[in-house]
Order: structure tokens, then sequence, then C-alpha cells
């Protein structure tokens, strides 16, 4: 008897044919999710609480939408573009700010800047939109990562190393923009040693600008986060730009 | 919370009530304001709210006064918020609940959900703004004891009664959304299913329960992209991609060489990324895409190749620029310069920064060129030892 008759004797069902069933399933799933997306698609777009919701579940159940354009969520619930779009606007303001604040940048900050290129009457983005635009952009290497920093995040741009050290300086400046070696020593209960080395590395990364002029001791600033804190003072034209 | 001011609540002569939701608690920047939990009204002019056992306690910002808002989403434990960005108040405000506040905006947290219709109003108000359009007649006074005229004092009962029976009466839920929702958890039980015999078939792969053609695997891995469902499979034994991934190889391939050869020989992935996605304008290609097609070029014999350096930044390079004399050159540049920053050798090339740092980078590695690690900057020189 060929050794395929005998496997279906046991019952068990071979890998081709559940490939050959699975095939149909596709084809019957396409469908749901055609009625789905002739229903709900402008939601989806439209509506970003409802996009949680939805990358959730997917998430829930194993599904990622976003790993390809060639996926049947992509093509058919637009979901794709919406977020691929997304990641190159990312990008784009990211490089063009990395001059001045070394490729570190709040997400409050990168998601004003990614409304305001967006223009009046574009759809409207939310920071979650954001968060997960930017989590696919880590297959392409290039050091994007999100930092946790005074109840939201750094987005960091460039493949500059920063370890547990590097991260816990930035919350701590998070407050003023700045910060001193001695608030480090104080908060952190460091040696000068440890400050200066971390602090020397946000420099030559170009995350730290040095202020010796300050009355007292230096001041270490990091652009990322003073430019965020200056730009509340929006102009009305800018106020205007960024309303949906 | 400075920006609000005590209000009557009652509507003006123009003012609409647009919508309005029960179960709202009211922010102060991060913090919760000390007040209970209330309805938040919103018209078309202002955005009210008022406590729902004490009905003197009431609230009103002008929408004009707000910049910009944006959606909290729900965690464990936490409600749905609106965040709301406020102009800062004038001097000469009148008297509101807050004299000041540390921040310049406001949450309101929907503790009886209804942020997703608040929230498409309140956008759809704030880009008509009929607030400018139709001006609203002299502001009724809070509490104070003043007068009201006669014809002010009729609309406010009429829109009282309104008000109140909108109150008392429970709005529709949006019956869309809640639609959508709905459709939505039937369609992730279809697809769960089809998770599970994904799996399924990926395990009898692993232990060979069964024949498998090659054909057949490419097939598989084609339905894992349309559902995009990680493969378990391919990610041990390297498999020649999908028909896909191979297509739009060929069209990177085609269409990379010339900026490829006006950029040195070799671009950052997310500048390629960016570069293709706003040239095909729709129907766009993931960050995933993009890497597993660069992934076959070897293999199809194109003249482009992926590759990764220590930093983790990934690049595509032509096959023509070997990598010695890519190292040679470098190591020229820097020798008749006597020495090279990464921003003064990505000037000279035309590269940009990033990558005329790894090339540099490389260099040293391969012992050509050694550093100078200053607050300065980093500088290469040519190693002489």
């Amino acid at each position: 008897m060929p050794v395929k008759a005998k496997y279906k004797e046991r019952g068990t069902v071979l890998a081709e044919d559940q490939i050959a069933q699975m095939s149909k399933q596709l084809e019957t799933f396409k469908t749901h999710l055609e009625e789905f997306a002739s229903k709900h698609k402008q939601e989806i777009r439209k509506n970003s609480q409802f996009r949680v919701q939805f990358q959730e579940m997917c998430a829930t159940i194993g599904v990622d939408p976003l790993a390809s354009g060639k996926g049947f969520w992509s093509e058919m619930l637009g979901v794709g573009d919406f977020y691929y779009e997304l990641g190159v606007q990312i990008i784009e303001v990211c490089l063009a700010l990395k001059h001045r604040n070394g490729g570190l940048i709040t997400l409050d900050e990168l998601h004003q800047r990614v409304l305001k290129g967006r223009g009046k009457f574009a759809q409207d983005v939310s920071q979650d939109d954001l968060v997960r635009a930017i989590k696919k952009l880590k297959a392409m290497g290039n050091g994007f990562g999100m930092i946790p920093v005074g109840g939201s995040y750094l987005v960091q741009s460039v493949p500059a190393e920063l370890n547990m050290d590097h991260t816990v300086v930035l919350q701590l400046a998070e407050k003023k923009g700045y910060v001193t070696v001695s608030e480090i020593k104080e908060s952190l209960k460091w040696e000068t040693e440890r400050a200066g080395h971390v602090l020397d590395h946000l420099l030559k990364e170009g995350l730290a600008w040095l202020d010796t002029q300050a009355s007292g001791e230096s001041q270490y600033w990091l652009p990322a986060l003073f430019s965020e804190l200056s730009s509340q003072d929006v102009t009305p034209e800018e106020a205007n730009q960024m309303v949906p | 919370m400075d920006r609000f001011l005590w209000s009557s609540g009652l509507l003006e002569m123009n003012e609409t009530l647009v919508i309005q939701q029960r179960g709202v608690r009211l922010y102060d920047g991060d913090e919760k304001a000390k007040l209970d939990v209330g309805v938040v009204l919103l018209s078309t002019h202002r955005l009210i709210w008022r406590d729902l056992k004490n009905h003197e306690c009431c609230m009103a910002i002008p929408l004009s006064q707000i910049i910009f808002f944006e959606e909290q989403a729900a965690g464990i434990g936490k409600s749905a918020k609106i965040v709301i960005h406020l102009h800062p108040a004038s001097p000469n405000k009148d008297p509101g609940p807050y004299q000041s506040s540390k921040f310049s905006y406001i949450k309101l947290s929907f503790k009886e959900h209804g942020q997703i219709e608040f929230y498409r109003r309140l956008s759809e108000e704030m880009t008509q703004k009929r607030w400018e359009r139709t001006p609203v007649s002299q502001p009724i006074p809070t509490g104070t004891g003043s007068q009201v005229t006669v014809m002010s004092a009729w609309w406010s009962i009429c829109v009282w009664s309104v008000w109140e029976s909108l109150h008392l009466t429970p709005l529709p839920t949006s019956v869309p959304s809640s639609q959508a929702f709905e459709d939505l958890s039937k369609l992730m039980e279809k697809a769960k299913e089809m998770v599970e015999l994904s799996r399924s078939i990926a395990s009898k792969i692993k232990e060979k329960q069964g024949d498998i053609t090659e054909d057949e695997t490419i097939r598989f891995k084609s339905y894992l992209l349309s559902m995009g469902i990680a493969n378990p499979v391919t990610r041990e034994t390297h498999g020649s991609g999908t028909h896909y991934h191979m297509q739009l190889a060929r069209q990177l391939g085609d269409m990379l060489l010339a900026p490829l050869e006006e950029r040195g020989g070799m671009m950052a992935l997310t500048e390629v990324y960016c570069l293709v996605n706003r040239a095909r304008g729709m129907e766009l290609l993931s960050p995933e895409d993009l890497v597993n097609a660069c992934k076959v070029f070897e293999s199809l014999k194109l003249p482009l190749r992926l590759r990764v350096f220590d930093s983790g930044v990934m690049v595509v390079q032509l096959q023509s620029h070997s990598e010695e004399e890519m190292i040679a050159s470098a190591l020229d540049n820097v020798s008749e310069k006597g020495s090279l920053t990464s921003e003064e050798f990505a000037k000279l090339l035309g590269l940009s920064v990033l990558l005329a740092k790894e090339r540099l980078l490389l260099a040293e590695k391969m012992g050509h060129l050694c550093r100078d690690d200053s607050v300065e900057g980093l500088r290469f020189y040519p190693n002489l030892f």
C-alpha cells in the first residue's frame, strides 16, 4: 500500500491536504473580509479608536495586518497604505530634524509635525497610529526605537546606542529640557565619573548640547526635549493648521 | 483647567446643542480635576461641563480657545480620553473653577464611553467653526443676580426644557460604530480559524507528516503572507521567499540602479523605502516587504545587495561597488585631507552622514583608519601602524 494511504488510515490529516483546505478557507475568508470592508472601510480610515480596536484584536489572534502590502488586510481595508505612508512621513520628519536634535524627538513633537505636514484636509492620525507605524519601521534597521520618558515617549531614529544609564538620564532631563552633573549625582546617586561618561556619550552622538555659560554649573541641554517645550507657544497660523 | 468659566449652562440665542455625553470626568492636564463625574455638552460655540448631582456647578470653554485635540486610547482600568490643548486664558477672563493651572491642556475621561461620537462631532464643529458665523447675543451672566432681558429669559427657558428632555432620555448609541465592533469580532473569529489551521500545517511540515513539494511550500508561504501570519517554518529553512517578493526584487533591481549610482552606490533602507513608496503613491510596500525583497537579490542574481552594518544600519548597495574599492577610496580621501569627520566625508562624496560614517567605520574595522573620539566629534586618521 502507498505510504499516503497508510497515513490516511490512521486518521491523521496530511499537511498537503490541509494546505488544500487552507486554500479553500482562504477564499471564504476573503469574501468575509470584502463584506466587512464594504461596510466599515471608511470607519477604519476615519476613526482612530476603531483602528486601535482592530489592531489589538489582530494581535490577540496572532495576525499582523501590517506585515505586507500584499496582505488581505492591507489590500481590502486599506490599513496598509495608511500606516506605510505614515512611516514615510515619520522618516522624513526625523531626517529633517536630525541635525538639530541628533535623532531623538518627543512623540508629541513628531505627532504635531506629522499632522502639520499632512495638511488640513488629510485624515487625522493619533499617537497610537504613530507608535504602530514606528514599530513597523524597526524592520528596516536604522535604529528606530521608543524610549519611555515622562509619561510619553522619545522616538529615536538613529542607531546611537542608548542603554539604561542613558535612558534614565534622558528621563531626568525631561522636566526642564536639561540636566547637570550635580542633579544626576543627587537624584540617581551616581559618581561623577559615571555621570560624565553618560553625558559625554550623549554629546558625541549629537543628542545633547553643552551650555558652559549657564550661571553655576554647566548644563547639558537635550534639543529633543526643549524644542517641544518651546513649541507650545504656537502661532495662530500654526494653530489653525493643527485643528483637524 | 484655568481656561474654564463659570456658566449657567444655558445655551444662548444662535447657540445650538450638538451632542452631550454623561459619565465624563475632567482632568487638569494629567491630574484629575477636583470634581465629580458629570455631563459634557458640545454646542456650536462652547464646550460645557456640568456636575451630575449639583447642577449649579457648571462651566464652559469657548471652542475658539481650542488649539487642537487628540484621542487617548483606553487602557487597563483606564477610560478612553480626549485630550484638548488650549490657548492661554486672557488676563481679564471671567472667574472659573481654577485660578491657575500649570497645564495648557485638559482631558475628558469617558467613563461611560461615547468618546468616538463626541470626538467626531467635536472635529466637525472645530472644522466648521460655526461660532464665527453666528455670534451669540450678550452672554447671560452667571448666577450673580444680574438682570436678563425678557427675550433671552424666554429663550433660555425653551432651551432648558430641551436640555432636560435630552438629559432624561438617553441618546441613542451610535449604531454604525457598535455594529462595526460586532462585525469586527465576527471577522476575527474567522481569522483565528485560519491562524490555527496554519499552525497545524506548520507543525506537520516540521514533523514531516506528509509529502510537501517545493511548490506547496511556496503556496503555503503566500497564504501566510496574505493573512499576515508569521511564518514559523521558513525562519529556520531559508526559503526562496514568495513569488511576490521575487517580483518586487526584480522591480527594485530596475528602479534603484540610477538612484544608487547618484548616491555613491549605497542607500540606507529607510531612504529606499521613502523613495519607492513616494513613487508608487498607492499599494505601498510595507517595511517587511522591502526587507524580504532585498534578501532575495543575491539568489536572483541581481546587481544589488542588502547589507547590514555592525551598528544595525541596513543598506542597499550596488554589487559593482566592492568592499575593497570602497575602503581603499575612503583611505585615499582621508589621507589626502589628513583627517576627516563623517560630516566632511559625507560632503565630499555626496553621501548621507549616516552612510559616510558606516564606510569610515568599516575602513577602521579593516585596520586602515584609526579614530580620535572627542566631544568635538569623531575624526578619522590613516592608520600608520
